[in-house]
Protein backbone atom coordinates (compact mmCIF):
# COMPACT_ATOMS: atom_id res chain seq x y z
CA UNK A 1 0.00 0.00 0.00
CA UNK A 2 1.17 3.14 -1.08
CA UNK A 3 0.03 6.47 0.96
CA UNK A 4 0.53 10.16 -0.15
CA UNK A 5 0.83 12.32 2.86
CA UNK A 6 0.88 16.17 3.41
CA UNK A 7 1.37 17.33 7.10
CA UNK A 8 1.01 20.82 7.75
CA UNK A 9 2.09 22.51 4.61
CA UNK A 10 2.28 26.33 4.39
CA UNK A 11 3.00 28.33 1.92
CA UNK A 12 2.84 32.36 1.12
CA UNK A 13 4.21 34.03 -1.68
CA UNK A 14 4.99 37.79 0.01
CA UNK A 15 2.24 38.61 1.89
CA UNK A 16 -0.15 36.20 0.38
CA UNK A 17 -0.85 32.65 2.52
CA UNK A 18 -1.49 30.78 -0.24
CA UNK A 19 -1.92 27.21 1.63
CA UNK A 20 -2.05 27.79 5.70
CA UNK A 21 -1.70 24.39 7.57
CA UNK A 22 -2.59 21.59 4.86
CA UNK A 23 -3.28 18.62 5.94
CA UNK A 24 -4.36 15.66 3.55
CA UNK A 25 -3.74 11.85 3.26
CA UNK A 26 -4.68 10.04 -0.42
CA UNK A 27 -4.82 6.61 -0.05
CA UNK A 28 -4.10 4.10 -3.03
CA UNK A 29 -6.37 3.49 -6.17
CA UNK A 30 -8.88 5.79 -4.97
CA UNK A 31 -9.96 8.80 -7.43
CA UNK A 32 -9.85 12.56 -5.47
CA UNK A 33 -11.62 15.75 -6.57
CA UNK A 34 -9.46 18.66 -5.69
CA UNK A 35 -12.14 21.38 -5.99
CA UNK A 36 -11.69 24.90 -5.27
CA UNK A 37 -12.13 28.41 -7.08
CA UNK A 38 -9.56 30.27 -8.51
CA UNK A 39 -6.53 31.51 -6.21
CA UNK A 40 -7.70 28.74 -3.34
CA UNK A 41 -4.21 27.00 -3.77
CA UNK A 42 -5.14 23.94 -5.56
CA UNK A 43 -2.29 24.72 -8.04
CA UNK A 44 0.43 25.57 -5.29
CA UNK A 45 -0.53 22.23 -3.14
CA UNK A 46 -0.05 20.04 -6.25
CA UNK A 47 3.42 21.69 -7.37
CA UNK A 48 4.49 21.36 -3.70
CA UNK A 49 3.81 17.72 -3.53
CA UNK A 50 5.61 16.87 -6.45
CA UNK A 51 8.55 19.10 -5.48
CA UNK A 52 8.31 21.63 -7.94
CA UNK A 53 7.86 24.61 -5.24
CA UNK A 54 8.89 24.12 -1.65
CA UNK A 55 6.34 24.63 1.27
CA UNK A 56 7.18 27.09 4.10
CA UNK A 57 6.80 24.69 6.52
CA UNK A 58 5.50 21.19 6.91
CA UNK A 59 5.99 18.15 4.77
CA UNK A 60 5.01 15.23 2.08
CA UNK A 61 5.52 12.58 2.01
CA UNK A 62 5.14 8.64 0.66
CA UNK A 63 5.11 6.03 3.12
CA UNK A 64 6.56 7.78 5.28
CA UNK A 65 10.13 9.05 3.27
CA UNK A 66 9.83 12.55 2.58
CA UNK A 67 9.45 13.47 -1.03
CA UNK A 68 12.20 16.39 -1.50
CA UNK A 69 15.35 15.31 -3.28
CA UNK A 70 13.82 12.09 -3.26
CA UNK A 71 14.35 10.46 -6.31
CA UNK A 72 12.60 6.98 -5.99
CA UNK A 73 9.43 8.49 -4.29
CA UNK A 74 9.11 11.34 -6.91
CA UNK A 75 9.20 8.46 -9.44
CA UNK A 76 5.93 7.39 -8.30
CA UNK A 77 4.17 10.62 -8.75
CA UNK A 78 3.63 12.09 -11.92
CA UNK A 79 1.72 15.42 -12.21
CA UNK A 80 0.14 17.00 -15.62
CA UNK A 81 -0.46 20.69 -15.18
CA UNK A 82 -1.18 23.78 -17.44
CA UNK A 83 3.01 24.73 -17.19
CA UNK A 84 5.06 23.43 -20.33
CA UNK A 85 7.81 21.61 -19.45
CA UNK A 86 9.04 20.22 -22.68
CA UNK A 87 11.14 22.10 -25.45
CA UNK A 88 8.51 23.06 -28.48
CA UNK A 89 10.63 22.51 -30.90
CA UNK A 90 10.79 18.76 -29.69
CA UNK A 91 8.61 15.84 -31.51
CA UNK A 92 6.10 14.52 -29.48
CA UNK A 93 7.78 11.08 -29.79
CA UNK A 94 11.04 12.49 -28.33
CA UNK A 95 9.34 14.01 -25.34
CA UNK A 96 7.55 10.27 -25.10
CA UNK A 97 11.27 8.85 -25.15
CA UNK A 98 12.37 11.06 -22.50
CA UNK A 99 9.90 10.73 -20.51
CA UNK A 100 9.92 7.33 -20.85
CA UNK A 101 14.42 7.76 -19.54
CA UNK A 102 13.05 9.60 -16.54
CA UNK A 103 10.53 7.31 -15.41
CA UNK A 104 12.11 3.73 -16.14
CA UNK A 105 9.34 2.85 -18.41
CA UNK A 106 6.72 3.90 -20.75
CA UNK A 107 3.00 2.52 -21.67
CA UNK A 108 3.82 2.77 -25.63
CA UNK A 109 0.64 0.67 -26.13
CA UNK A 110 -1.60 2.77 -24.65
CA UNK A 111 -0.06 5.73 -25.90
CA UNK A 112 -0.64 4.77 -29.49
CA UNK A 113 -4.23 3.78 -29.13
CA UNK A 114 -5.05 7.09 -27.31
CA UNK A 115 -2.87 8.80 -30.30
CA UNK A 116 -4.76 7.06 -32.84
CA UNK A 117 -8.54 7.76 -31.15
CA UNK A 118 -7.44 11.28 -30.49
CA UNK A 119 -6.03 12.02 -33.95
CA UNK A 120 -3.05 12.96 -32.30
CA UNK A 121 -0.20 12.64 -34.60
CA UNK A 122 2.85 12.01 -32.23
CA UNK A 123 5.26 13.08 -35.19
CA UNK A 124 4.39 16.69 -34.72
CA UNK A 125 6.31 19.26 -33.09
CA UNK A 126 5.13 20.11 -29.09
CA UNK A 127 5.09 24.07 -29.77
CA UNK A 128 2.62 23.83 -33.04
CA UNK A 129 -0.42 21.96 -31.08
CA UNK A 130 -3.69 23.85 -29.92
CA UNK A 131 -4.49 24.57 -26.28
CA UNK A 132 -6.68 21.19 -26.72
CA UNK A 133 -4.26 18.78 -28.48
CA UNK A 134 -1.52 20.77 -25.69
CA UNK A 135 -3.77 18.84 -22.93
CA UNK A 136 -4.42 16.13 -24.79
CA UNK A 137 -0.93 15.19 -25.32
CA UNK A 138 -0.06 16.07 -21.54
CA UNK A 139 -2.74 13.82 -20.46
CA UNK A 140 -1.50 10.52 -22.32
CA UNK A 141 2.09 10.71 -20.81
CA UNK A 142 0.10 11.16 -17.95
CA UNK A 143 -2.01 7.53 -18.17
CA UNK A 144 1.01 6.15 -19.27
CA UNK A 145 3.97 6.57 -17.10
CA UNK A 146 4.45 4.05 -14.32
CA UNK A 147 3.55 6.00 -11.45
CA UNK A 148 1.22 5.42 -7.77
CA UNK A 149 -0.11 8.43 -7.93
CA UNK A 150 -1.11 10.41 -10.88
CA UNK A 151 -1.65 14.23 -10.32
CA UNK A 152 -3.86 16.10 -12.92
CA UNK A 153 -4.03 20.12 -12.70
CA UNK A 154 -7.34 21.29 -14.79
CA UNK A 155 -6.85 18.41 -17.09
CA UNK A 156 -9.64 19.10 -19.41
CA UNK A 157 -8.55 22.80 -20.27
CA UNK A 158 -9.76 23.38 -23.89
CA UNK A 159 -11.01 20.22 -25.01
CA UNK A 160 -13.90 19.81 -26.61
CA UNK A 161 -17.24 18.02 -24.98
CA UNK A 162 -16.58 14.98 -27.23
CA UNK A 163 -13.36 14.88 -26.14
CA UNK A 164 -13.82 15.68 -22.97
CA UNK A 165 -16.30 12.41 -22.92
CA UNK A 166 -13.54 10.59 -24.41
CA UNK A 167 -10.80 11.03 -21.22
CA UNK A 168 -13.54 10.37 -19.01
CA UNK A 169 -13.73 7.15 -20.56
CA UNK A 170 -10.24 6.17 -20.75
CA UNK A 171 -9.69 7.08 -17.51
CA UNK A 172 -11.63 4.71 -16.11
CA UNK A 173 -10.82 2.05 -18.21
CA UNK A 174 -7.09 2.59 -17.32
CA UNK A 175 -7.81 2.95 -13.87
CA UNK A 176 -9.27 -0.31 -14.14
CA UNK A 177 -7.22 -2.03 -16.31
CA UNK A 178 -4.28 -0.69 -13.81
CA UNK A 179 -5.30 1.08 -10.28
CA UNK A 180 -3.94 3.97 -8.81
CA UNK A 181 -4.57 7.32 -7.45
CA UNK A 182 -5.99 9.67 -9.42
CA UNK A 183 -5.86 13.70 -7.54
CA UNK A 184 -7.81 15.63 -10.36
CA UNK A 185 -8.31 19.01 -9.86
CA UNK A 186 -11.01 20.64 -11.92
CA UNK A 187 -13.31 23.49 -12.24
CA UNK A 188 -15.86 21.20 -14.12
CA UNK A 189 -17.35 20.02 -11.00
CA UNK A 190 -20.48 18.10 -12.39
CA UNK A 191 -18.48 16.09 -15.25
CA UNK A 192 -16.32 14.59 -12.36
CA UNK A 193 -18.87 14.17 -9.33
CA UNK A 194 -19.47 11.02 -9.64
CA UNK A 195 -16.53 9.76 -11.02
CA UNK A 196 -14.63 10.69 -8.15
CA UNK A 197 -14.81 8.76 -4.74
CA UNK A 198 -13.55 11.12 -2.39
CA UNK A 199 -14.10 15.33 -2.92
CA UNK A 200 -11.16 18.09 -0.99
CA UNK A 201 -12.39 21.42 -1.35
CA UNK A 202 -9.78 23.98 -1.03
CA UNK A 203 -10.80 27.67 0.36
CA UNK A 204 -8.72 30.70 0.44
CA UNK A 205 -5.53 28.10 1.40
CA UNK A 206 -7.41 25.74 3.77
CA UNK A 207 -9.22 22.34 3.83
CA UNK A 208 -12.77 23.22 3.67
CA UNK A 209 -13.78 19.24 3.29
CA UNK A 210 -11.93 16.17 2.98
CA UNK A 211 -14.40 13.20 2.65
CA UNK A 212 -16.11 10.80 0.47
CA UNK A 213 -18.64 11.67 -1.92
CA UNK A 214 -21.06 9.31 -0.90
CA UNK A 215 -20.66 10.54 3.17
CA UNK A 216 -20.57 14.10 1.70
CA UNK A 217 -24.24 14.04 -0.15
CA UNK A 218 -25.79 12.12 2.29
CA UNK A 219 -25.37 15.31 4.57
CA UNK A 220 -27.05 17.22 1.55
CA UNK A 221 -30.75 18.72 2.72
CA UNK A 222 -32.62 21.12 0.61
CA UNK A 223 -35.74 22.01 2.77
CA UNK A 224 -38.32 23.73 0.23
CA UNK A 225 -42.15 25.20 0.77
CA UNK A 226 -43.45 28.44 2.73
CA UNK A 227 -40.68 30.63 4.46
CA UNK A 228 -42.12 30.56 8.30
CA UNK A 229 -42.47 26.68 7.78
CA UNK A 230 -39.09 26.03 6.31
CA UNK A 231 -37.19 28.19 8.67
CA UNK A 232 -39.02 26.95 11.65
CA UNK A 233 -38.05 23.25 10.29
CA UNK A 234 -34.07 24.34 9.67
CA UNK A 235 -33.95 26.82 13.24
CA UNK A 236 -30.80 25.56 14.72
CA UNK A 237 -29.49 23.22 11.72
CA UNK A 238 -26.24 24.20 9.49
CA UNK A 239 -27.82 25.96 6.80
CA UNK A 240 -25.38 27.09 4.15
CA UNK A 241 -27.55 29.00 1.66
CA UNK A 242 -30.86 29.84 0.36
CA UNK A 243 -33.03 30.47 -2.39
CA UNK A 244 -35.99 32.20 -2.60
CA UNK A 245 -39.23 32.04 -5.65
CA UNK A 246 -42.02 34.09 -4.69
CA UNK A 247 -42.93 32.94 -1.14
CA UNK A 248 -41.56 29.63 -1.39
CA UNK A 249 -38.58 29.31 0.48
CA UNK A 250 -35.06 26.91 0.15
CA UNK A 251 -32.91 26.50 2.97
CA UNK A 252 -30.02 24.60 2.40
CA UNK A 253 -28.27 22.48 5.45
CA UNK A 254 -25.23 20.93 5.38
CA UNK A 255 -24.72 18.31 8.09
CA UNK A 256 -27.53 15.66 10.00
CA UNK A 257 -31.25 16.13 10.29
CA UNK A 258 -32.28 16.42 13.90
CA UNK A 259 -35.78 14.18 14.40
CA UNK A 260 -37.89 16.64 14.82
CA UNK A 261 -40.88 16.04 12.64
CA UNK A 262 -41.16 17.49 8.88
CA UNK A 263 -44.40 19.56 8.54
CA UNK A 264 -46.70 18.12 5.56
CA UNK A 265 -46.42 21.58 3.61
CA UNK A 266 -42.49 21.31 3.68
CA UNK A 267 -40.54 19.10 1.08
CA UNK A 268 -36.77 17.06 1.61
CA UNK A 269 -34.33 15.84 -1.07
CA UNK A 270 -30.92 15.76 -1.31
CA UNK A 271 -28.59 18.72 -3.17
CA UNK A 272 -25.43 18.16 -5.65
CA UNK A 273 -22.15 18.59 -4.84
CA UNK A 274 -21.69 21.71 -7.31
CA UNK A 275 -24.11 23.80 -5.30
CA UNK A 276 -22.76 22.47 -2.18
CA UNK A 277 -19.61 23.79 -3.55
CA UNK A 278 -20.66 27.26 -4.35
CA UNK A 279 -22.27 27.68 -1.18
CA UNK A 280 -19.38 26.41 0.76
CA UNK A 281 -17.21 28.68 -1.08
CA UNK A 282 -19.36 31.84 -1.45
CA UNK A 283 -18.55 32.94 1.89
CA UNK A 284 -21.86 33.00 2.43
CA UNK A 285 -23.26 33.83 6.25
CA UNK A 286 -23.15 30.73 7.93
CA UNK A 287 -20.51 28.55 5.70
CA UNK A 288 -17.95 29.17 7.77
CA UNK A 289 -19.73 27.80 11.06
CA UNK A 290 -19.00 24.67 9.17
CA UNK A 291 -15.88 22.01 11.03
CA UNK A 292 -14.92 19.35 9.10
CA UNK B 1 -30.38 0.55 -20.32
CA UNK B 2 -31.50 4.16 -20.61
CA UNK B 3 -29.54 5.70 -17.14
CA UNK B 4 -31.25 8.92 -16.02
CA UNK B 5 -29.39 9.82 -12.82
CA UNK B 6 -30.22 12.65 -10.48
CA UNK B 7 -28.99 14.19 -7.33
CA UNK B 8 -31.71 13.36 -4.88
CA UNK B 9 -30.22 9.51 -4.30
CA UNK B 10 -27.24 7.86 -3.94
CA UNK B 11 -25.76 7.11 -7.00
CA UNK B 12 -24.91 3.79 -5.98
CA UNK B 13 -28.57 3.01 -5.18
CA UNK B 14 -29.68 4.53 -8.45
CA UNK B 15 -26.88 1.99 -10.55
CA UNK B 16 -29.63 -1.09 -8.45
CA UNK B 17 -32.91 0.03 -9.24
CA UNK B 18 -31.47 1.13 -13.00
CA UNK B 19 -30.92 -2.45 -13.39
CA UNK B 20 -33.72 -4.42 -12.07
CA UNK B 21 -35.69 -1.53 -14.11
CA UNK B 22 -34.27 -2.47 -17.33
CA UNK B 23 -35.19 -6.64 -16.31
CA UNK B 24 -38.61 -5.87 -15.36
CA UNK B 25 -39.32 -4.11 -18.30
CA UNK B 26 -37.92 -6.99 -20.56
CA UNK B 27 -34.62 -4.93 -21.22
CA UNK B 28 -32.39 -7.54 -19.86
CA UNK B 29 -33.83 -11.07 -20.09
CA UNK B 30 -33.31 -14.05 -18.04
CA UNK B 31 -29.80 -15.58 -18.88
CA UNK B 32 -28.91 -12.96 -20.62
CA UNK B 33 -25.68 -11.31 -19.93
CA UNK B 34 -25.80 -7.69 -18.50
CA UNK B 35 -23.09 -4.76 -18.93
CA UNK B 36 -19.94 -5.09 -17.01
CA UNK B 37 -19.02 -2.66 -14.31
CA UNK B 38 -16.50 -1.38 -16.50
CA UNK B 39 -18.76 -0.51 -19.29
CA UNK B 40 -21.13 1.23 -17.01
CA UNK B 41 -18.25 3.21 -15.37
CA UNK B 42 -17.32 4.12 -18.21
CA UNK B 43 -20.53 4.96 -20.76
CA UNK B 44 -21.98 7.42 -17.34
CA UNK B 45 -18.63 8.42 -15.94
CA UNK B 46 -19.55 6.65 -12.68
CA UNK B 47 -16.63 5.71 -10.37
CA UNK B 48 -16.07 1.50 -10.73
CA UNK B 49 -16.44 1.10 -6.80
CA UNK B 50 -19.74 2.82 -6.84
CA UNK B 51 -21.21 1.09 -9.84
CA UNK B 52 -19.73 -2.33 -8.30
CA UNK B 53 -21.88 -1.31 -4.93
CA UNK B 54 -24.76 -1.02 -6.82
CA UNK B 55 -24.54 -4.53 -8.86
CA UNK B 56 -23.70 -6.21 -5.40
CA UNK B 57 -27.25 -4.69 -4.30
CA UNK B 58 -28.97 -6.93 -7.11
CA UNK B 59 -26.60 -9.43 -6.79
CA UNK B 60 -27.62 -9.98 -3.36
CA UNK B 61 -31.34 -10.38 -4.09
CA UNK B 62 -30.46 -12.60 -6.17
CA UNK B 63 -31.65 -11.34 -9.42
CA UNK B 64 -28.15 -11.13 -11.31
CA UNK B 65 -25.26 -13.66 -11.07
CA UNK B 66 -21.78 -13.51 -11.76
CA UNK B 67 -20.38 -16.30 -13.72
CA UNK B 68 -16.78 -16.55 -12.91
CA UNK B 69 -14.62 -15.23 -16.25
CA UNK B 70 -17.70 -14.66 -17.85
CA UNK B 71 -19.55 -11.61 -16.49
CA UNK B 72 -23.18 -10.89 -14.88
CA UNK B 73 -26.20 -12.48 -15.93
CA UNK B 74 -29.66 -12.40 -14.68
CA UNK B 75 -31.16 -14.85 -12.91
CA UNK B 76 -34.08 -17.59 -13.82
CA UNK B 77 -37.04 -15.84 -12.21
CA UNK B 78 -35.44 -12.94 -11.74
CA UNK B 79 -38.55 -10.67 -14.15
CA UNK B 80 -41.19 -12.43 -11.64
CA UNK B 81 -39.31 -11.61 -8.88
CA UNK B 82 -39.27 -7.96 -9.75
CA UNK B 83 -42.78 -7.38 -10.30
CA UNK B 84 -44.19 -8.75 -7.51
CA UNK B 85 -41.46 -7.08 -4.91
CA UNK B 86 -42.92 -3.69 -7.66
CA UNK B 87 -46.15 -4.68 -6.92
CA UNK B 88 -45.92 -4.43 -3.20
CA UNK B 89 -44.22 -1.21 -3.28
CA UNK B 90 -47.38 -0.05 -5.89
CA UNK B 91 -49.55 1.18 -2.68
CA UNK B 92 -46.93 2.75 -0.82
CA UNK B 93 -45.08 4.72 -4.30
CA UNK B 94 -48.27 5.30 -6.28
CA UNK B 95 -51.42 4.93 -4.04
CA UNK B 96 -50.47 7.28 -1.56
CA UNK B 97 -48.97 9.70 -3.58
CA UNK B 98 -52.17 9.55 -5.97
CA UNK B 99 -54.61 10.13 -3.32
CA UNK B 100 -52.17 13.18 -1.34
CA UNK B 101 -52.51 14.73 -5.14
CA UNK B 102 -55.88 14.31 -5.47
CA UNK B 103 -56.48 15.59 -2.29
CA UNK B 104 -54.81 19.19 -2.86
CA UNK B 105 -57.05 19.08 -6.50
CA UNK B 106 -59.94 19.00 -4.19
CA UNK B 107 -60.57 15.68 -6.45
CA UNK B 108 -63.50 13.29 -4.56
CA UNK B 109 -63.20 9.38 -4.19
CA UNK B 110 -66.11 8.64 -6.52
CA UNK B 111 -64.32 11.03 -8.83
CA UNK B 112 -60.80 9.58 -8.58
CA UNK B 113 -62.38 6.03 -9.32
CA UNK B 114 -64.46 7.22 -11.95
CA UNK B 115 -60.70 8.81 -13.35
CA UNK B 116 -58.88 5.88 -12.53
CA UNK B 117 -62.06 4.25 -14.68
CA UNK B 118 -61.21 5.89 -17.49
CA UNK B 119 -58.28 5.21 -17.13
CA UNK B 120 -58.96 1.48 -17.99
CA UNK B 121 -60.93 2.32 -20.64
CA UNK B 122 -58.07 4.10 -22.87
Amino acid sequence: MSVLEVSHVSKSFGSKNVLQDVSLTFDENKIYGLLGRNGAGKSTLLNIMTNRIFADTGEVKIDSERINDNDAKLGLIFLMSEVNLYPNGNTLNQIVADTELIYGSFNHQLAERLAKEFDLDLTSKFGKLSTGYNSIFKLILALCVPVKFVLLDEPVLGLDANHREMFYSELIQTYTDNPRTFIISTHLIEEVANLISDVIVLDEGRIMLDQPVEDVLAKTHSVVGPQKDVDAYTKGLNVIGHDNMGTIRVNYVYGDLDDRRLPDTVQLSNFDLQKLFIFLTNQFEGSRHYEN
Amino acid sequence: MQFQFNSSEPIYRQVAEQIEDAIAAGGFEEGQQIPSTTEISKEFHINPATVLKGMNIVVAKNLIEKRRGLGMFVTNGAHQRIVSEKKNLFFENFVVSLVKEARSLDISESELLELIKRGYDK
